[in-house]
């Protein structure tokens, strides 16, 4: 099987998606680039981290759309395009831009099916690029797929690698409710096996990516690597633990959380956005809820802390969860209890 | 004049629908039984349908929070809409947007936006997909004098401009934003002049004459579905009622909308036009008037009557599949 990066992985779904359907279309800032500048050389950026690249020298400008810097009207204007029969594909660059298009959003596209009672269809994707790891400073770092999640309305994808992200993105072009698809910007160059052809991952179904026995660690994204990184080391003392990736937070696959739980009785979930309000207090609040008479040891979070996402090499090294916090954090589990 | 005899009755018919409509919900809103917010359009009758005259169920609008106009204008059934506000099971959308939220898709209504400024993007992107199409069919947004001061708008006119889009950007000059005067909040004033500046063509016009906003909106369209991009219509008309139900309006003169009402009315100036061209007798314009006042009456008494929607029904339409 080829092994490719997520960026080439993600690259592939949307070939393969818009030559099978005609009413496919990406738009963005700079999801080909080079429009109306000095060397007449189109498809110069492919989008920012050259997720989109190549696509309007097959697709044409018809339906690989640069736009002009406006988040609000690119959501809007996306949302306006699926009411109307198209499925389009927005691309934000960066998760943290949403700020100036939430009322798109979270107003309109999460909820016109409802408000219109049932009549609309918004086969809308917003992919965007999150988290922290590249030094990008406050407003480009930020892992905010917990806010998403908690608008009814929307679906939310998290991939940790490039065959989940294939598979995922073609589910979340078809489907035909609004999908807000996050991809980590420090992912885009992880490899992996990744298949040539079409294929689908449903949403609401967990990955076991690892089984074991002693606890039940869920991660999402990129925490998901440095998971397999503590277990590594843990597993040459003889512990072993499930390793639960979500892949989509909404809608969440509980289920294969809480049997796992009931099999191992230790928890520690790990998310890295700041730990109010985040998807690790949701996972930690429904196992609570539905699993307490399995645990035997308090719950762990494994978090960014309560701050901004710092510049500095060594801050954003200190803010950013990683493999040592995660194998402390299940030595913690282990000894309570 | 290109409009036949049909075509006049229709258009006369939907203003005066609109005006009914309104007027009677507004009597409806003191009883106490219509829930929310409620903000009405009569005043501004010959903008909606001036523009909505030359559209068909394939073409789309964009509306506003004050969107019932716009609803009826494109042929929204008004026994759902009565029933929706109302809140009822069967409204046309099953009670679960009420006024700020009514939207029929396959008129090409592209829903009443309660956030403001919040359409035009979204008509952008029904462009982008009438663009694809390659049928001639375009995309609409309403906006208000207050909705233009939104920097989504001005993204989107930019945006259309750029992307040349069949789009046709519709202003409606009603002199207020919410309780402040366009006098005010209007920076430059000429809203068209702004709209100019994207490289947009404005075709003005007078919002209480449908003759003056049927031509314009006829010159734009003139441009849009042709291949030309986007377009705009810029009228100038007044409210007769407040922002929502229950605002007292105490930032208007005394005297100001009676003065509207008998002098610049879209309604009495379209009869007195057609009436003394000889085109149609008064006789057929009451008729229409007589007729209307029915059909709202039954429409008005049926959404009382109606059934509300069940608890149940709080968790469907959220997703079409999850």
């Amino acid at each position: 099987m080829p092994v490719i990066t997520l960026r080439e992985a993600l690259n592939e779904a949307l070939h393969l998606e818009m030559a099978r359907d005609p009413r496919v279309i990406v738009l963005g800032e700079d999801v080909s680039g080079g429009a109306g500048g000095t060397s007449g050389q189109r498809d110069a950026a492919g989008g920012i981290f050259g997720v989109t690249k190549g696509l309007i020298h097959k697709f044409g400008d018809g339906r690989v759309i640069d736009t002009p810097i406006s988040e609000s009207c690119i959501i809007g204007a996306a949302n306006g395009a699926a009411l109307a029969g198209l499925r389009p594909v927005a691309e934000l660059m960066f998760a943290d831009f949403v700020g100036v298009a939430m009322d798109q959003i979270f107003n309109q596209a999460a909820k016109f099916r409802y408000m219109f009672g049932g009549k609309a269809r918004t086969p809308l994707v917003i992919r965007m690029s999150f988290g922290a790891g590249m030094n990008c400073a406050a407003q480009h770092s930020q892992t905010i797929y917990p806010f998403m999640t908690a608008v009814p309305g929307l679906k939310v994808v998290v991939p940790s690698n490039p065959y989940d992200a294939k598979g995922l993105l073609l589910t979340a072009i078809r489907d035909d409710d609004p999908v807000v698809f996050f991809e980590h910007k420090a992912l885009y160059s992880r490899k992996g096996e990744v298949p040539d052809g079409d294929y689908m991952i449903p949403f609401g179904e967990a990955a076991l990516v690892r089984e074991g026995e002693h606890a039940t660690i869920v991660a999402l994204g990129r925490m998901v690597p440095f998971a397999e990184k503590a277990l590594d080391k843990l597993n040459a003392e003889g512990i072993t633990c499930d390793l639960i990736d979500p892949r989509t937070t909404s809608p969440l696959d509980e289920e294969t959380i809480l049997e796992s739980v009931s099999n191992t009785g230790r928890l520690i979930v790990v998310d890295e956005s700041p730990p109010r309000c985040s998807v690790a207090s949701d996972i930690a609040a429904i196992v609570a809820q539905k699993g307490f008479r399995d645990l035997k040891a308090p719950i762990e979070i494994v978090t960014a802390p309560h701050t901004p996402v710092p510049f500095a090499r060594e801050l954003e090294r200190a803010y950013v969860p990683g493999p040592a916090q995660i194998e402390a954090a299940v030595r913690k589990v282990l000894a309570d209890g | 004049m290109q409009l036949n005899r049909d075509a006049l009755l229709q258009a006369y018919r939907r203003m005066r629908t609109i005006r009914e409509f309104e007027e009677r919900l507004h009597i409806e809103n003191r009883t106490g039984e219509i829930a929310g917010f409620t903000h009405l359009y009569a005043g501004q009758e010959a903008v909606a349908v001036g523009v909505c005259e030359h559209l068909t169920d394939k073409d789309w609008i964009a509306s506003t929070h004050r969107g019932h106009g716009h609803c009826i204008a494109k042929g929204c059934d008004v026994g759902g809409m009565m029933k929706e506000i109302y809140g009822r099971a069967d409204g046309l959308c099953k009670g679960k947007g009420g006024s700020m939220h009514i939207a029929d898709l396959d008129k090409g209504m592209l829903g009443a936006n309660a956030i403001v400024g919040g359409g035009p993007p979204i008509a952008v992107g029904a462009a982008i997909a009438a663009k694809l199409a390659g049928e001639g069919h375009v995309a609409v947004s309403f906006t208000g004098d207050g909705g233009s001061n939104q920097g989504t708008v001005l993204e989107a006119l930019n945006m259309a401009a750029v992307l040349k889009v069949p789009k046709i950007f519709v202003f409606e000059n009603n002199g207020y934003s919410e309780h402040t005067g366009a006098a005010y909040a209007l920076a430059g004033q000429d809203l068209g002049r702004r709209v100019e500046g994207f490289g947009i063509p404005v075709f003005r016009a007078d919002g209480f004459d449908f003759f003056s906003v049927y031509e314009a909106m006829r010159q734009a369209l003139e441009i849009a579905r042709n291949g030309g991009g986007p377009a705009a219509v810029y009228a100038t008309c007044t409210r007769y009622f407040g922002h929502f139900e229950g605002d007292p309006q105490n930032y208007r003169a005394k005297g100001e909308v009676e003065k509207f009402r008998e002098e610049s009315d879209c309604l009495t100036g379209f009869r007195a036009r057609v009436t003394e061209a000889g085109l149609i007798d008064a006789a057929a314009l009451d008729a229409i008037d007589a007729d209307v006042l029915a059909e709202i009456d039954t429409a008005t008494v049926a959404a009382k009557s109606a059934a509300p929607p069940t608890a149940a029904d709080v968790l469907t339409d959220v997703y079409i599949s999850y």
